[in-house]
């Protein structure tokens, strides 16, 4: 199977920084346990991890067969062995039948909404060393962390945009955006937007409460992928190797009052037939033990970063990503689906008339460059970005995209209680 | 308190014309009687409610029969088809409610929380009685909050309380939904629940002073139809309140089926927001609504239970 080629050494590095990089990448002794918890990470009392990964660790795609997809796809409710046949190349050849099924699916629970929102990432300082990640600790990008005004800034351009959701965003850096520092930020983000989301790195069910408090009530946490072997071999450094804790944290989003939380394994960096399976049966399990909560999936492919363009999802052609979608949404029919910017137009225009029921719009992965992107002039002192985009639409071209197409633009359907 | 057809309702100090146009009577239509004397139309203006006063309104439509109605909060209402405002283009809303005949539209207080040129209000035609839902509210406390906030944002004193504690099927949490009930109607709310059809919980909620009990007729969404029938007969037959079906109705056919059973009234969102057509699939219902409502004045006929019955009584040997 092909394989990316993730390793880029930067010349601005010293040369000890350089051999404790190298010693991560060539020797896997080096590195921690994977599997152990940090000092002041909150272990809670959950079963749902041993139960995913044993499923997933089960899974053998190969063994269905069309009749397997055909039962799965006339059945009135998708049990979990249906849904491992709805994942399996065997529906391949049944993905119109799918997008069908998942387009009656979607307008039962969602009629014709499709929500908007836009990503908002307010500091890019990181510490973990995640190969694939464009904000990773020893990439050589511009680095930056936004003050109290310049973050009301942006946020006054976006929601004068017309956007009413944002989702705030950090690279994984503690020391550099602490607890009271993004608490503060969704503070303001209630005054400017009428949901607050976050995506930040995993913290306490404490720190979760505070920051629901604060105003955010969604949480989103990428696994980026369930396979803890591979994991161990993306993530060499830093509290994001903690495989467990990261798994846990929808969970103790939910202990902490968040109103919902959303999950995703990032597509391309492992066999992502039993991501997609991990995912959704993530959220499955989490619903059964915590029925009131909202869930939501994201279905991100990896994309090219600052220093590395040559990064790609590898098997996951938009046929394979439509094939998750449409599999994601017959199994988990309530659950949200979100297709970010990752993907280009004409592929979120499709996906938002079968399954998608959130997108991205006027999205910036960089630091500080709102105005600038939207007024279309360079800012230099703006912090790098954490991946490429492929759809750089504004809200209002988003917007009256989605109008045009018959469906129902949504800005903001909550109220925070 | 002013007591108008048998209800309590809060209008001292209004002029009986202020009250009539407020509540959507057609003066030339009706005759009013205020402690036992009638009120000649040319004194409306002038007679003022007062504590204690008996007021009954009584309309006229064709022969001087009373025309089918029934009341909400102290509103009379003609057309017994609640329409749902979601999943569907807001454009599409005032061909829904025209098509539809719909004098009462439900509608998400967390839809209402947006822009102006989001929000779902300046898609509904004025004359038609908002019903805003709490949906989002995940206990009793939610629920109150969330109406307090409709009524701030001028969506008026009706509310339909949707609790759900799970996001899967989004069925309705009985016992916080009797809470609600009785704090919001304290309020002066005119409160609507929408709820599992438990006999016990529907008298629960009539005492807790619902103006009505919604239940659901399938899991939301699902346009199956009638799968609890049996349970919404007993409270048709045990409740004095109107009982309004909803959620799961799917198709007009349902509708009309429920009506013929003595429901009140039907709401409906989901079976038209997925249909080809949406404003004809109002009709559609209105029509069927129309139809079983009619089917329940007339009264059924009987139905034989097993093709035909016997022509030799069993009882035919008996003597004497």
């Amino acid at each position: 199977m092909a394989q990316n080629q993730f390793f880029v050494d930067s010349d601005k590095l010293s040369t000890a920084a350089l051999k404790h990089k190298h010693l991560l990448e060539d020797n896997p002794s080096a590195r921690t346990n994977h599997m152990e918890y940090m000092e002041g990470m909150e272990r809670i009392s959950s079963d749902i991890m041993d139960k995913v990964i044993s499923a997933v660790k089960s899974y053998d795609y190969g063994k269905y067969t069309a009749a397997d997809v055909k039962r799965a796809l006339d059945s009135q409710t998708c049990s979990i062995e249906d849904f491992k046949a709805l994942l399996s190349p065997a529906a391949m050849p049944f993905l119109e039948q799918m997008a069908q099924k998942a387009k009656s699916e979607t307008s039962k629970h969602f009629g014709n909404t499709v929500y908007m929102f836009t990503p908002l990432y307010i500091a890019n300082y990181c510490e973990n060393y995640c190969i694939y990640c464009g904000f990773n600790c020893y990439n050589d990008i511009n680095r930056k962390k936004l003050n109290a005004q310049e973050i009301e800034h942006e946020m006054k351009v976006i929601a004068d945009s017309g956007i009413e959701e944002i989702l705030l965003l950090t690279g994984e850096s503690r020391k550099m955006s602490d607890i009271n520092y993004i608490g503060e930020a969704c503070k303001m983000a209630s005054q400017y937007f009428r949901n607050v989301g976050l995506e930040i790195y995993p913290v306490n069910s404490d720190e979760y409460r505070y920051l629901h408090e604060c105003g955010a009530d969604y949480v989103t946490v990428f696994q980026e992928t369930y396979d803890s072997d591979k994991y161990e071999t993306l993530h060499l450094m830093g509290h994001k190797r903690v495989f467990p804790y990261r798994f846990e944290a929808q969970e103790r989003a939910i202990i902490g009052g968040m109103r919902g939380v959303a999950f995703s394994a990032l597509l391309g960096l492992a066999d992502f037939r039993k991501d997609a399976l991990a995912t959704a049966l993530h959220a499955y399990y989490l619903q059964r033990k915590y029925p009131h909560a909202e869930y939501s999936l994201s279905c991100p492919r990896l994309r090219p970063i600052i220093n590395n363009d040559r990064i790609n999802p590898l098997d996951v052609h938009e046929k394979e990503l439509c094939q998750v979608i449409c599999a994601y949404r017959i199994f988990l029919p309530y659950a949200g689906i979100t297709v970010s910017s990752r993907e280009q137009k004409h592929f979120r225009d499709g996906i938002v008339k079968i399954a998608a029921t959130k997108v991205s719009a006027g999205v910036s992965t960089g630091i500080g460059d709102h105005e600038s992107k939207y007024e279309g002039y360079i800012d230099e002192d703006a912090g790098d970005e954490q991946f490429e985009i492929s759809d750089a639409r504004s809200f209002d071209e988003m917007y009256s995209d989605i109008a045009s197409e018959g469906l129902q633009p949504v800005l903001n359907d909550y109220v925070y209680v | 308190m002013v007591q108008i057809n048998g209800e309590n309702i809060d209008a001292a100090g209004k002029s009986l014309k202020e009250y009539l146009e407020e509540n959507g009577y057609i003066i030339e239509g009706i005759a009013v009687e205020c402690n036992e004397v009638i009120i000649p139309k040319a004194k409306y203006s002038e007679t003022v409610l007062s504590d204690g006063d008996i007021v009954e309104i009584v309309s006229f439509v064709g022969g001087g029969e009373e025309s089918d109605s029934f009341m909400l909060g102290g509103k009379k209402f003609h057309s017994r088809f609640i329409l749902g405002s979601g999943k569907y283009s807001m454009e599409l809303i005032k061909a829904a409610v025209e098509n539809a005949g719909a004098e009462i539209i439900t509608l998400a207080v967390r839809r209402t929380n947006t822009k102006k040129n989001e929000n779902i209000l300046d898609y509904i035609p004025d004359n038609v009685t908002l019903l805003p839902n709490t949906s989002g509210a995940r206990d009793a406390k939610e629920a109150v909050r969330i109406a307090r906030m409709s009524r701030e944002l001028g969506c008026g004193n009706f509310v339909k309380i949707e609790i759900m504690r799970d996001s899967k099927y989004l069925l309705p949490d009985n016992t916080e939904t009797i809470k609600a009930t009785e704090m919001l109607a304290d309020e002066g709310f005119v409160v609507l629940p929408y709820m599992y059809p438990d006999l016990y919980a529907a008298r629960d909620l009539a005492s807790a002073g619902a103006a009505a009990v919604m239940p659901l007729a399938s899991p939301i969404g699902s346009n199956k139809g009638l799968a609890t029938k049996e349970f919404i007969q007993i409270l048709i037959d045990e409740i004095d309140l109107p009982v309004i079906v909803d959620a799961g109705i799917g198709k007009p056919s349902q509708a009309c089926e429920a009506m013929e059973m003595g429901a009140a009234a039907i709401m409906a969102n989901t079976a038209i927001a997925t249909a080809g057509d949406i404003p004809v699939m109002a009709g559609a219902f209105k029509a069927a609504i129309e139809a079983g409502r009619s089917a329940y004045l007339a009264g059924l006929g009987r139905v034989l239970e097993r093709g035909a019955s016997a022509s030799d009584p069993l009882t035919g040997f008996l003597r004497d």
